[in-house]
C-alpha cells in the first residue's frame, strides 16, 4: 500500500552527492575525486518499498550507507522524518539511527565471526537500550530468532556453523532488533544460492506487512527488484535517470538505459527468448572519475542528440510520477 | 551419427578434512556436434567439477575421478596423460570461465597469452599467430586490436576480459567449448553482448558449447538441451522446451517457481524451494532431493529412483503407478 504523496515522505533525500579522493599508491591522496554519487533527489513513503536498480559500480551502495549516516554526504542533504540528519541534534540523530538499519549483502563478511548468533543480534540493544534487563533481552532474541525463521537454540552457536540462507536471517534479525522503521537493504539476496532467495524476500515480504517497514531495496537483478518494490529508480553512473513505479517502468520504460537494462534481462521462457529483441549497448560503463560531458549515458547510447554532448539532462516529471532524464523523450 | 563427447557414469571424490564429498554420483550425458547443451543447477551440486572432469583438470590430491569413461570423437580421454590432455586443452577442447583473472597471467601481455596456443598447438610463427589474433579480437569485438593485444589483463574491463577469453577459447577451432558461468560476474548488458557473442560465433562455426549456469533465464537463450543436476546427480533431461515448458522433476520446478521472472503478473508470490542444499558427506539410498520435495512420498524416503521416461529424470513420481500431480500452474 503506497499512502498518497501529500503526507511527509519518511525519507527524502535531495540532490545528494559523495565524492571519494582518489588514492595513489605513491603519492597518498591525489586531486582526483571519484563520483560515486553525482546528486540523486528522491523520496520514500512511509510503508513503501523503493527498489535500486543498476550496474555494478553505478553507486548503488554509496546511497544507501549514506542514507543510513554512514558516510557523510558530499552535498546535497537526507530528511528523514522531514529533519535534516546534518542539522539535527545529537540526541535527535541516535533515535533517528535506531529507526534507520541496514542489511548487507554478504552475510558471511558483516557476522562477526567469535560471537555467538544470540551476541550478535543482542548488541544493537545494548547500544540503543542500555537500560534493558538481561532477561528482557534474551527474551527479545528469541522473538527475533523465531521471526526470521530460526530456533532460539541457534542463539548459542557461531556464524561458519550456518549456511548462507541462515545467515542473512540472522543479518535481517539483527537489524529488526531496535524496531526500525526504514531498512536499507543491499543486495540482500546475491550471496544466497538461487534455491533459497525466494526465502528470504517472501520473508522480507511478510516481515514488513507486519511490521509495517519501509524498504529501500538496492539490487542489480532488476526482476527481484521489479517483484518486490512498488517504485524503482534507475541508476547509471551515480545519478538516477528514471524513477517510476515498477509496472510502468517493465510496461513503458522511457529513457534509452532502462529500455537497454531491462531488454538484456533472461527470461526462463524459450518462447519468450525467441522472440525478443534485445537492445546491446557498445562498449562499458565509463569511469566515475572521469564522466563524459553532458549526458553521462551519451557514450552509449543510441539515440544520442547534438545536445546528449554538452548539456545534462535534468530528472523531469514526464507523466505523474514517472521521472526521468533524457533530452530525447 | 557419433556422438561428439560422451561422458559416461563419471564418479568424482574430493578428500577433505571433514571426510569424503562425493561431489559427482554417475554423471552420463552425450554433446553432438554444433549442440550446446546447458548444465545447471544450484550452488554445490557439482557443475563444475563435472567439466573440469572431462578435461582432467580436477587437482589431485584432494580431487580423484573414481568411476566413468569420457569419450572425445570416439576416444576415452581418461586414459591420457598429462602431455596427451595438453594437446587436447585448449586446441581441440576450448574454455571459458566465470573468473578471467584466475586464468589469465597478470605479469603477461595479453597478446603472449592468445599466441601461445596458437604456436603451441598450430605451429604458427609469432607473425602468424599476431595476426591470427587480430582476427580473432575482431571477431569478438574488441576494438583497436594492435593497440589492446599490447596490453595487460589488468587494463581490461571485466567484460572485455571475457571476450578475450572467448578469443583463446576460439583461437584453435575447438570441436567443443566449455563455458564454466561465463556471464555470472558480469552486469546484465554485458552479459547480453557476451551471450550474443557466443550465439554469433557457435552459429557460423559450428562449435559444440557446454553451458555450465545457475541461471535459467540464461539457458532459455541460448540452449539446445539441459541437464539439471542435484546433488552430483543429473536429475533431469530434456530439449529446452521440454525442460522449461514442462518439468517432470519437483526440483526443475521449483527453481522455475522461486525465480522472480521480469514479466510476471504484479503481486505474485515466489514459491520457496524449502530447506537446505544436501550435504555432499552423505551417502544417499533414497531421492537425495525428497527433505525439500512438496510432493514426496512414501517411496521417495525409501528408495533411490531410478531413471523414468527414458533415461530423461530422476524422480518417482513418473512411475507409472504413481498418482499423477500437475505441479500448480501460475494464477496469472
Ligand atoms: N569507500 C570508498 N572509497 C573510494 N571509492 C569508493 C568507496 N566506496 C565506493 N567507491 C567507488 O564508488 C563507486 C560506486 O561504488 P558502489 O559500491 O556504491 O557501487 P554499487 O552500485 O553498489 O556497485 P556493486 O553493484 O558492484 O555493489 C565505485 O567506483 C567504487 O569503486
Ligand atoms: N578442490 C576441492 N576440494 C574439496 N571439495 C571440492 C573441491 N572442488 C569442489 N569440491 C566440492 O565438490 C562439490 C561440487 O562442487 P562444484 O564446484 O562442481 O559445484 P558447482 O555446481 O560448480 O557450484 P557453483 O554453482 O557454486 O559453481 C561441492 O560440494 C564442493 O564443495
Ligand atoms: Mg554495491
Ligand atoms: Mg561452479
Amino acid at each position: 500500500m503506497v499512502p498518497t504523496s501529500a503526507q511527509t515522505p519518511i525519507l527524502k533525500v535531495n540532490k545528494m552527492k559523495k565524492y571519494f579522493q582518489q588514492q595513489s599508491a605513491y603519492f597518498g591522496k591525489t586531486g582526483n575525486w571519484l563520483r560515486a554519487v553525482d546528486g540523486v533527489s528522491f523520496s520514500i513513503q512511509a510503508g513503501e518499498t523503493l527498489g535500486l536498480v543498476g550496474e555494478s559500480g553505478c553507486g548503488k551502495t554509496t546511497v544507501g550507507r549514506t542514507v543510513i549516516g554512514l558516510y557523510q554526504p558530499t552535498a546535497g542533504w537526507v530528511a528523514y522524518k522531514g529533519v535534516n540528519l546534518a542539522r539535527a541534534k545529537p540526541s535527535e540523530r541516535l533515535v533517528y539511527r535506531r529507526q534507520m538499519q541496514m542489511i548487507f549483502q554478504d552475510p558471511y563478511a558483516s557476522l562477526n565471526p567469535r560471537m555467538t548468533v544470540g551476541d550478535i543480534i543482542m548488541e544493537p540493544l545494548l547500544i540503543h537500550h542500555p537500560g534493558m534487563g538481561k532477561n528482557e533481552r534474551m527474551e527479545r532474541v528469541n522473538e527475533l530468532l523465531n521471526m526470521v525463521g530460526l530456533n532460539p537454540e541457534h542463539a548459542n552457536r557461531y556464524p561458519h556453523e550456518f549456511s548462507g540462507g541462515q545467515r542473512q536471517r540472522i543479518g535481517i534479525a539483527r537489524a529488526l532488533a531496535v524496531e526500525p522503521e526504514l531498512i536499507v537493504c543491499d543486495e540482500p539476496v546475491s550471496a544466497v544460492d538461487v534455491s533459497i532467495q525466494a526465502q528470504i524476500i517472501n520473508m522480507l515480504e511478510e516481515l514488513q506487512e507486519e511490521l509495517n517497514l519501509t524498504y529501500l531495496i538496492i539490487a542489480h537483478d532488476l526482476a527481484m527488484v521489479k517483484h518486490i518494490s512498488d517504485r524503482v529508480a534507475v541508476m547509471y553512473l551515480g545519478k538516477i535517470v528514471e524513477l517510476v513505479d515498477s509496472e510502468v517502468l517493465y510496461h513503458n520504460p522511457l529513457h534509452p538505459y532502462s529500455r537497454a537494462l531491462l531488454s538484456a534481462v533472461p527470461i526462463a521462457d524459450p518462447d519468450v527468448e525467441r522472440q525478443r529483441k534485445r537492445i546491446l549497448l557498445e562498449g562499458d560503463l565509463p569511469s566515475p572519475v572521469n564522466p563524459p560531458p553532458g549526458c553521462y549515458f551519451h557514450t552509449r547510447c543510441n539515440r544520442v542528440l547534438p545536445i546528449c554532448h554538452e548539456q545534462e539532462p535534468e530528472l523531469r516529471e514526464l507523466e505523474k510520477g514517472h521521472f526521468v532524464a533524457c533530452h530525447n523523450v | 551419427m557419433e556422438h561428439l563427447l560422451e561422458v559416461k557414469n563419471l564418479e568424482v571424490e574430493f578428500s577433505t578434512y571433514a571426510g569424503m564429498v562425493k561431489a559427482v554420483r554417475g554423471v552420463s550425458f552425450e554433446v553432438d556436434p554444433g549442440e550446446v547443451v546447458a548444465l545447471v543447477g544450484e550452488s554445490g551440486c557439482g557443475k563444475s567439477v563435472t567439466a573440469q572432469s572431462i578435461l582432467q583438470l580436477i587437482p589431485s590430491p584432494p580431487g580423484k575421478i573414481t568411476n566413468g569413461e569420457i569419450i572425445f570423437n570416439g576416444d576415452n580421454i581418461l586414459n591420457k596423460n598429462e602431455r596427451e590432455m595438453q594437446k587436447i586443452r585448449g586446441n581441440s577442447i576450448g574454455m571459458i570461465f566465470q573468473d578471467p583473472m584466475t586464468y589469465l597471467n597478470p605479469v603477461l601481455s595479453i597478446a603472449t597469452q592468445v599466441t601461445e596456443n596458437l604456436r603451441l598447438h598450430k605451429g604458427m610463427t609469432r607473425e602468424q599467430a599476431m595476426k591470427r589474433a587480430v582476427e580473432l579480437f575482431h571477431l569478438v569485438g574488441i576494438p583497436e586490436p594492435e593497440i589492446r593485444l599490447k596490453q595487460y589483463p589488468h587494463q581490461f574491463s571485466g567484460g572485455m576480459r571475457q571476450r578475450v577469453m572467448i578469443a583463446m577459447a576460439l583461437a584453435c577451432e575447438p570441436k567443443l567449448i566449455i563455458a564454466d558461468e561465463p556471464t555470472t560476474a558480469l552486469d546484465v548488458t554485458v552479459q547480453a553482448q557476451i551471450l550474443e557473442l557466443l550465439k554469433e560465433l557457435k552459429d557460423r562455426f559450428q562449435t559444440a558449447v557446454i553451458l555450465i549456469t545457475h541461471d535459467l533465464g540464461v539457458v532459455a537463450g541460448q540452449a539446445d538441451r539441459i541437464l539439471v543436476m542435484y546433488a552430483g546427480q543429473i536429475v533431469e533431461c530434456g530439449t529446452l522446451d521440454a525442460v522449461l515448458k514442462k518439468p517432470s522433476h519437483p526440483y526443475t520446478w521449483g527453481l522455475l517457481k522461486s525465480v522472480p521472472r521480469l514479466d510476471a503478473a504484479k503481486g505474485q508470490k515466489l514459491t520457496p524451494i524449502w530447506g537446505q542444499p544436501p550435504d555432499l558427506l552423505q551417502d544417499f539410498t533414497s531421492c537425495p532431493f525428497m527433505p525439500r520435495c512438496d510432493y514426496a512420498m512414501g517411496i521417495c524416503a525409501r528408495e533411490m529412483p531410478p531413471y523414468f521416461n527414458g533415461g530423461k529424470v530422476r524422480c518417482w513420481l513418473n512411475h507409472p503407478q504413481a498418482p499423477k500431480v500437475e505441479f500448480k500452474k501460475e494464477v496469472s
